[in-house]
């Protein structure tokens, strides 16, 4: 049972991933879905198992169990790279950056332009950066230092440039606000909104559910590795999600599904 | 100061590296003085770059393993065995199939050497890469098990002497360049500069971005130049001794004019690899993938690994490279001594590190320049022969070698700091 008011082929859908770690079920049998234009909120406890579910789109962690579709067709993810082949973008909690490299190298990084001979195409990164970086953060200027002396939010800026430029289709955002001041989370919700309507399709994962009802289009939330449910954001208070997360309950109201 | 601080900005100089050559010169001047004007001389240089050669060579891939967050404590045992096994291929297994002297003794004996190195140097590199055990322990257990080998070889017995032409590669009185080869070195070294800093040069006004203004441009190109001139002139201005001279006129039947067969040494062999050998990782290191992975790897393994970079295969490759530079170090250690004894290349493994980390690499990883590391060399070596040349014995020697290594971390480890306050 698609949403009528989405396109009929969903973007991505992970069905019935799951993942151990040792013994530990990280994450149990779970199905959610994006599609193009669209942020899902991904939601729950710590340890709930979102970053990991986000981590096997990604391309970082293997799933014992599941499949993965991306436009209607089954797709094979087993790296970084993979993930990459399919315009699948991370923008880790962490950043994910290499802190004694400047801006160019990491937005580059694993992907670096080369001339003939394998030698680095340092002018044509650097282009490429100004550009990208022009379009996201006008202020920055620091192109040649490492990225470990920029600011929160500048480095922030080098981590989302690196999904911009790569044109993802599908962008996983961990936490993207967490480490930032009022302003420069601003800025990042601004350019979430911009992104969803330039046709990405974006998982959003977020401790803070004010971010979440004011950004995601659908909320799923996760409890103990298990999916307890999707729910349209219009369709739900805070304290139904709440409810979910907390007591693994779903609300009174209908809910949309993914089938 | 700051104006000075200022003119290294506006000319885009490591002030880093510049703080590691001043050093090194006030070594020079240090001991020129105490020896009475024996330290600075020609000879002394040529000696000097002979002698810094093997673990030069090893320096530079030192610092591929150091920025990878790893450590090579093998590599004078690998030397060791390496030279023993080069030892024995070319003094007793290649002369009874080929001639005496025969010119493919010494290029098998040079491949084999580095074949050999690249192997040892890919067993470290699979245990730590693929199975995951600390590099610290490998290769503390390398360090033992490549010296017993290296006894095992020829149950203690030194090897000698090696093949003639094989020697050459050690330096010596008859390894060089001599004179004309000096200055055509010299010259292509001045032209590749240059084309080199014009390409870089094009490339970032193709874009449009700042280039630093042609005067700044030149006065570094110039002086750089300027320097290979002068190191050409000082290894010409060393005059082959009179009894060798006369002995390779002898040899290739030159008439001995009146008064005396004066010949230059020029450029030594080995030093010319060490330059070759650090110019070609150089660019790996910091023109190409592979090093920009190197560096990615060192600075956060976490995003390097996000990023697609395979961290194992990456850590497999950087100790081959480690390993094929041990079994060239070998090649230039043994042929240096003219024989192959199994104590050779013992603690340079310890001397290695240390030029490393002199030369400004963190052992935290992530940072790291070849550079900075043949400086380091040259400073560790500088100290041993300075010292030897005063007469200081073998233990005041590691005492103060320790002091030195010691004290320039400490130095650099405040300047880190003043210039993260700035």
């Amino acid at each position: 049972m698609a949403d009528t008011t989405q396109a009929p082929t969903p973007l991505v859908e992970m069905r019935h991933i799951s993942v151990s770690f040792g013994g530990v079920r990280a994450v149990d049998d779970v199905t959610v879905d994006l599609y193009p234009g669209e942020v899902v909120g991904l939601v729950g406890h710590n340890a709930a198992g979102k970053s990991t579910l986000i981590k096997v789109l990604s391309g970082a962690y293997h799933r014992d169990a599941g499949e993965i579709w991306i436009d209607g067709r089954k797709a094979s993810i087993n790296s970084a790279r993979d993930a990459r082949h399919y315009n699948i973008e991370t923008i880790y909690q962490t950043l994910a950056l290499a802190d004694n490299l400047d801006a160019c190298a990491n937005l580059f990084l694993g992907r670096e332009l080369v001339q003939a001979g394998g030698l680095l195409d340092e002018a044509a990164m650097e282009d490429a950066t100004r550009k990208v970086m022009k379009r996201l953060n006008p202020n920055f200027v620091k192109f040649h230092v490492p990225v470990s002396v920029l600011s929160g939010g500048q480095r922030q800026s080098v981590a989302i440039a690196r999904a911009v430029h790569f044109n993802a289709r599908i962008l996983i955002m961990d936490e993207p606000t967490a480490a930032l001041g009022v302003q420069e989370a601003r800025g990042v919700h601004e350019l979430i909104r911009q992104l969803r309507k330039e046709g990405l399709g974006i998982f959003l994962i977020s401790h803070d559910l004010h971010d979440v009802f004011d950004l995601s289009d659908r909320i799923s939330v996760m409890k103990n590795g298990k999916l307890v449910g999707t729910v349209r954001t219009q369709d739900v208070t805070k304290d139904d999600v709440l409810g979910m997360i907390i007591l693994g309950k779903m609300p009174a109201v209908p809910a949309t599904t993914q089938h | 100061m700051n104006a000075l601080r200022r003119l290294f900005a506006r000319l885009e100089i490591d002030e880093r590296l510049l703080g590691m050559l001043v050093s090194l010169v006030v070594i020079w001047v240090g001991f020129h003085i105490a020896s009475d004007g024996k330290f600075i001389t020609p000879r002394n240089l040529y000696n000097l770059g002979n002698q810094t050669a093997s673990v030069a060579v090893m320096a530079i891939g030192m610092v591929l393993v150091i920025v990878i967050r790893q450590i090579d404590l093998s590599v004078g045992s690998m030397l060791g065995v390496i030279a023993m096994v080069l030892g024995v291929i070319q003094a007793f297994w290649l002369p009874p199939l080929l001639d005496y002297g025969n010119p493919a003794i010494w290029i098998v004996t040079a491949i084999a050497g580095v074949v050999l190195g690249a192997i040892l140097g890919g067993l470290n590199g699979y245990l730590i890469g693929y199975l995951g055990i600390p590099s610290f322990v490998v290769t503390l257990g390398g360090l033992l098990i490549w010296r017993g080998c290296a006894w095992w070889v020829t149950y203690g017995q030194t090897v000698a002497p090696l093949d003639q032409t094989f020697m050459l590669l050690g330096g010596g009185v008859y390894g060089t360049l001599r004179e004309t080869g000096s200055w055509i070195a010299a010259a292509v070294a001045v032209i590749i500069i240059v084309i080199a800093a014009q390409r870089q040069r094009r490339q970032r006004i193709r874009f449009g971005f700042p280039v630093r203004p042609v005067w700044a441009e030149s006065v570094v190109v110039g002086v750089t130049c300027l320097l290979v001139i002068a190191f050409a002139a000082t290894m010409n201005a060393y005059e082959m001794p009179e009894v060798a001279a006369k002995r390779l006129a002898e040899l290739n039947n030159w008439p001995v004019p009146e008064g005396g067969l004066h010949l230059s040494e020029g450029i030594a062999i080995p030093v010319l690899i060490v330059v070759v050998l650090a110019v070609a990782v150089s660019i790996l290191l910091n023109n190409m993938r592979f090093g920009r992975y190197v560096f990615a790897m060192g600075g956060n393994p976490d995003a390097a690994n996000l990023a697609g970079i395979d961290i194992r295969k990456m850590t497999f490759w950087v100790f081959v490279l480690m390993g094929a530079l041990c079994g060239i170090a070998a090649i230039i250690a043994s042929a240096r001594l003219q024989s192959a004894g199994n104590s050779i290349g013992t603690n340079d493994e310890l001397k290695t590190i240390a030029a490393v980390v002199i030369g400004g690499a963190s052992l935290a990883g992530g940072s790291g320049t070849i550079s900075g590391a043949l400086i380091g060399a040259l400073v560790i070596q500088s100290l041993q022969s300075g010292m030897s040349l005063l007469g200081f014995d073998a233990s005041l020697q590691n005492i103060v070698t320790g002091l030195v290594l010691v004290l320039a971390v400490y130095i650099d480890q405040l300047y880190q700091k003043s210039r993260r306050a700035v």
